[in-house]
């Protein structure tokens, strides 16, 4: 490694540090990286281009996400910053970090589970007849109902825990 | 359906305005493979602005908060479609959407048919959430395998989207259907109301011709099966009979929409109209 490709890497690393620090603006309890929607960082000469892919299609924290990042990386001395939109592949709730599932259920919203069993439960059918299997974020219990397919945002459902009475979010899998 | 009008004269008060305060519309003129496109952004896009009409009145907080999240998805898919779309004609997502006069859009019939504030019952917008979100679950996974890069991309995202609406529509539908005899008799007539449209979803012409040999996405007739296999399940849980084929076909898909659309596109065109360029 050349000391050019060493200071690249430097800035590189820097920059993911501070995404790191850059919260979800509807979920403020875990970060950018934890959600996974940061794919990569790439150094172009001057400037810094870090690439998203964005959750949900019709996320109204997208636009508002992109410009925190921008404005963070500027602020922490490494930029000019731009943000790019990756589509393909599409995000899932599988690239949320184990850190970030942690930080969630901390926060009192149940982390999603696998999505491996929702492709194969793709084939339509009523959301009753679905299984439901997600664990109290505040006592664990696995005794909960879902109250509202929704919730303060379409990434989440609400649900009450049975055991403690306590009422909770959900972050969907997807 | 809809009755053909001349196109109305410049109005004194359009004129007389000052050139601020209105706006022209854009000339839009797709390609049969754009066109093909703007069905599905523009179906997307209408039914949004249909189920937003329920927010503050669904009958329940929890339908008030899922319907409106459904338009928002519908909204953002629109977006992604319309700026794609943009893209290769020189308008951008806002033009699109607020500028087009009426003939320009390509949306469905069955999406602008009126909601709550013609009256319409909650059946109405259940039933109709539940027959096009199916077909766009079934649209968006044909779009996967688009040849067009950033169509499949978009449909990557919207699939999944898209499972989840037509999974709540469907256990809408039964609840209503199987519930009471009073929601049974809403959703009959709600059945009655809307299946004429269904046929327009599943009609052939040049524009999905253009698309499939373009490799851009599926003839609609060939969802027809697929969308079948969805719909007829709930329908025998829900209680409720698919009715029989009729003739009526309507033309929204061709521009050519019902007497509802007009009133729709003043109320979401309004802002734009009013305060050209207009952001916040």
């Amino acid at each position: 490694m050349t000391a050019h490709d060493a200071a690249v890497s430097a800035r590189v690393a820097q920059a993911w540090d501070v995404l790191h620090g850059v919260l979800d603006p509807e979920v403020p309890a875990i970060s950018v990286t934890d959600l996974g929607i940061v794919r990569d960082v790439i150094e172009h000469g001057d400037a810094l281009e870090v690439v998203v892919t964005p959750t949900y299609s019709g996320c109204p924290a997208t636009e508002v996400i992109e410009q925190a990042i921008a404005d963070a990386l500027v602020a922490a001395g490494l930029g000019p910053a731009r943000v790019t939109q990756r589509r393909a592949p599409a995000w899932t709730t599988d690239w949320i970090t184990p850190e970030g599932r942690e930080k969630l259920r901390a926060y009192g919203i149940a982390p999603p589970g696998s999505c491996a069993g929702e492709a194969a439960a793709a084939n339509v059918q009523p959301i009753r007849l679905m299984a439901r299997d997600v664990a109290c974020p505040r006592c664990g219990s696995a005794q909960t109902e879902r109250l509202s397919a929704f919730g303060s945002t379409a990434c989440k459902s609400l649900y009450r825990c049975i055991a403690c009475r306590e009422p909770f979010e959900h972050f969907k899998p997807i | 359906m809809s009755t053909t009008f001349a196109p109305l004269p410049t109005t004194a008060s359009a004129s007389n305005a000052a050139a601020s305060t209105t706006t022209e519309s854009i000339v839009f003129q797709p390609t049969p493979q754009q066109a093909y496109l703007m069905r599905v952004g523009d179906s997307c896009l209408i039914h949004a602005q249909r189920l937003a009409e329920w927010s503050g009145h669904a009958p329940i907080l929890e339908e008030d908060i899922a319907l409106t999240n459904l338009a928002l998805d519908l909204v953002g898919q629109a977006r992604a479609l319309l700026t794609h779309v943009g893209r290769q004609t020189g308008f951008d997502e806002d033009q699109l959407a607020f500028l087009r006069n009426e003939r320009d859009f390509r949306n469905f019939t069955l999406a602008e048919l009126p909601g709550r504030r013609a009256g319409r019952d909650f059946a109405d917008a259940v039933l109709r959430n539940f027959l096009l979100s199916a077909w766009m679950n079934l649209m968006w996974a044909r779009l996967e395998q688009s040849g067009d890069a950033e169509v499949a991309a978009i449909a990557g995202q919207a699939v999944k989207e898209s499972r989840y609406h037509v999974a709540h529509a469907a256990d809408w539908v039964v609840r209503l259907g199987d519930g009471s005899d009073e929601s049974m008799r809403r959703m009959r007539q709600a059945v009655a109301r809307l299946w004429p449209y269904t046929a327009e979803l599943f009609e052939t012409d040049d524009v999905d011709s253009a698309a499939a040999e373009a490799g851009l996405g599926p003839m609609r007739a060939a969802l027809r099966v697929d969308w079948q296999a969805i719909v007829e399940p709930v329908f025998a849980d829900a209680g409720l009979q698919v009715p029989a084929a009729g003739a009526f076909r309507s033309t929204g898909s061709r521009g050519v929409h019902s007497e509802h659309m007009g009133y729709l596109l003043a109320e979401m065109q309004t802002l734009q109209r009013s305060f050209p360029g207009g952001v916040w």
